[in-house]
């Protein structure tokens, strides 16, 4: 029924959304590259000219720039590693049939509900601090000494309490795809004569493995900017201190929008170039 | 080798009992179908065999040694599913190949049995391909392939034509009753559709409510159904009961009549009544006749040329030789 009259009404009615989308993104991205040619200090000085690549090769040369990228894919690999592989195992555990199964679903999903700051805050305070955190009572209960988390396992920690965010994102998506798995194939795999390590690896992993790629990409796009969690506990010291976190100390800390613009285009070619290798395995996975 | 004896076997899901007390022996070889209606227990059983459930109490013996609780893989056992179960991950050959790899089954005779699995079922076109690119018949028929390369000594088949349409399923069916003869293996075959049970099985197995009604060949169960349900279950079109005088003079609470042992006629003949629906296949026709005074309908089946309309008047006359009588409890008087 897309009669040329009803088309041009339906371009008509998208308009609005399709200029918001446009105009949310494309005006930044345009200031971002725009400043990025700029030597631009808000409080020396203001809008200082054109400077060329300088921001660019000023920005790649720093010292702080490779730690950074190492440190941003060492916390998004970390937290995928732990979400996917407990993810499973509770997704596996969440399918057992067992008494209150709906509460226990809930307060697994809980974690996700906590904003960020707050998971941040209450993981610092509570579980990691060295004299007064859980851990901590609990090391000096078997006699050990307190581990300092924040100073001497910064990156170690961050993936901790980012893990613990996105475990029942992770728990949840795996925990439809194993229930949507037909329970005749794993009976069929049971009378083919496979143990239940062997049903896992050759039913119950395939079946997931689309699950498991979407989990990989959602949690990679949202893994690459995280910002709030660093924030609060490290401010990016001890090597915890990842590109977000360095393009965020370059316009606010030094002042310099110009250097953080360059970086901030840095960080698109890095998500991008991740984003091609997830497309490619995922495209290959969705496929079939 | 494939016989297999049920001794006493029970099956109960938490209070209700869904398998009273069971005794049945299924001979090395014989095409055994367990037919009824739905929810009559018999997949359940089915199971039970197959390791998939557990017995509540009694005894499984599969070739004289208790299997009752022998795991699954341990039974020699292969089985067919409603839904095929084919992995869909794996290619045909994989398919076919898996319980052998679980097996740990030498590479070279892996090869050899899948080959030769995949020629017997006509499958060697498709054996490179994913179930998913498959029609229904021949997902059917990698279900069979994986079953037969582990030479398993029965094969249980889970209703596993009622997820194809009509002519697939005849076809389906004379293969399936084409490898039992040539494999000459124990077969379990459960279904709903007492055609299927009729031309497929050496040995019927009726079953309602968990009881066996009775078991027997297709032909005796024809012949001498031992009470109404079975009467009632087996055959097509279904056997017309009347009770009352005309059962009297029979000597009978019941007397059971089939649709194909009653001849028409227009003018003379034991009952009267008039033409409701007339169903023409061709070879033959099925009336539906009212007002007999005998039972809401009686169905006649009759030639294919007969030509009766609706409306018209017509008489019955049953053979009486094949009558068959029952008592009030609704068992069949010899």
């Amino acid at each position: 029924m897309a009669t040329q009259h009803s088309r041009s009404a339906a371009r008509l009615m998208m308009a609005p959304a399709v200029i918001l989308l446009l105009g949310w993104m494309l005006v930044p991205l345009t200031m971002t590259l725009l400043f990025s040619f700029k030597q631009y200090l808000p409080l020396r000085g203001g809008d200082l000219g054109w400077v060329g690549f300088d921001n660019y090769v000023r920005f790649v040369s720093s010292s702080a720039f490779w730690p950074s990228v190492v440190a941003t894919l060492t916390i998004v690999g970390g937290v995928l590693l732990i979400t996917i592989v407990l993810g499973v195992l509770l997704a596996l555990l969440l399918d057992q049939p067992m008494w209150g199964q709906g509460i226990v679903r809930i307060l697994v999903i809980a974690p996700f509900f906590v904003m960020p700051t707050v998971s941040a805050l209450v993981w610092k305070n509570m579980f990691m601090d060295p004299v007064n955190g859980l851990f901590a009572h609990l090391w000096k209960f078997f006699g050990a000494e307190p581990v300092q988390w924040l100073s001497q396992a910064s990156l170690e920690s961050i993936i901790l309490i980012v893990s613990w965010q996105w475990l029942p994102f992770a728990t949840l998506i795996l925990l439809t795809a194993v229930q949507s798995l037909d329970s005749e194939q794993l009976e069929a795999a049971e009378m083919d004569g496979a143990p239940k390590v062997k049903r896992f690896w050759f039913i119950i992993l395939p079946h997931l493995s689309r699950a498991i790629t979407v989990v990989v990409l959602i949690q990679t796009i949202f893994l690459l900017s995280i910002f709030a969690e660093i924030f609060v506990t490290t401010q990016g010291s001890f090597g915890s201190r990842t590109l977000t976190y360095l393009i965020y100390q370059r316009v606010l800390e030094s002042q310099n929008v110009g250097l953080g613009s360059a970086g901030g285009v840095y960080a698109i070619i890095l998500a991008n170039i991740v984003a091609i290798f997830l497309m490619r395995i995922v495209g290959k996975n969705l496929d079939n | 080798m494939g016989r297999i004896t049920l001794d006493k076997v029970t099956k109960s899901f938490g209070e209700t009992q869904v398998i009273p007390p069971l005794d049945l022996t299924i001979d090395d070889g014989e095409f055994t179908v367990f037919v009824g209606p739905s929810g009559c227990g018999k997949s359940t059983l089915l199971r039970l065999i197959a390791g998939l459930e557990d017995t509540t109490s009694g005894e499984i013996r599969i070739d004289g040694t208790d299997a009752t609780n022998v795991p699954p893989a341990k039974r020699g056992l292969a089985m067919v599913f409603q839904s095929y179960a084919l992995y869909p991950h794996m290619s045909v050959r994989k398919n076919i190949a898996f319980p052998l790899r679980m097996a740990k089954m030498d590479q070279a005779e892996i090869e050899r049995r899948v080959e030769g699995a995949a020629s017997v079922l006509n499958l060697s076109d498709y054996i490179e391909r994913k179930p998913g690119q498959l029609s229904g018949g021949q997902r059917q028929r990698v279900a069979i392939g994986r079953a037969i390369v582990r030479e398993p000594s029965a094969f249980l088949f889970d209703e596993p034509l009622s997820n194809l349409d009509a002519a697939l399923r005849v076809g389906m069916r004379l293969e399936i009753s084409e490898l039992h003869k040539r494999l000459e293996t124990t077969m379990i075959y459960v279904t709903h559709d007492q055609v299927e049970a009729m031309t497929m099985a050496d040995k019927i197995v009726v079953l309602r409510a968990g009881h066996i009604e009775q078991v027997g060949s297709p032909l005796e169960l024809y012949r001498a159904p031992r009470n109404l349900f079975v009467a009632g279950f087996i055959g097509s079109p279904k056997m017309n009961f009347v009770s009352g005088e005309e059962a009297g003079k029979h000597n009978a609470h019941t007397i059971g009549v089939r649709p194909e042992h009653i001849t028409v006629s227009e003018s003379e003949g034991r009952w009267r009544g008039v033409v409701g629906v007339a169903e023409h296949l061709g070879s033959d026709t099925f009336f539906h006749i009212h007002q007999t005074g005998l039972a809401e309908t009686i169905t006649v089946r009759a030639d294919g040329e007969v030509g009766f309309n609706h409306g018209d008047t017509i008489y019955l006359t049953p053979r009486d030789e094949v009558i068959h009588r029952f008592d009030q409890d609704g068992l069949r008087i010899a």
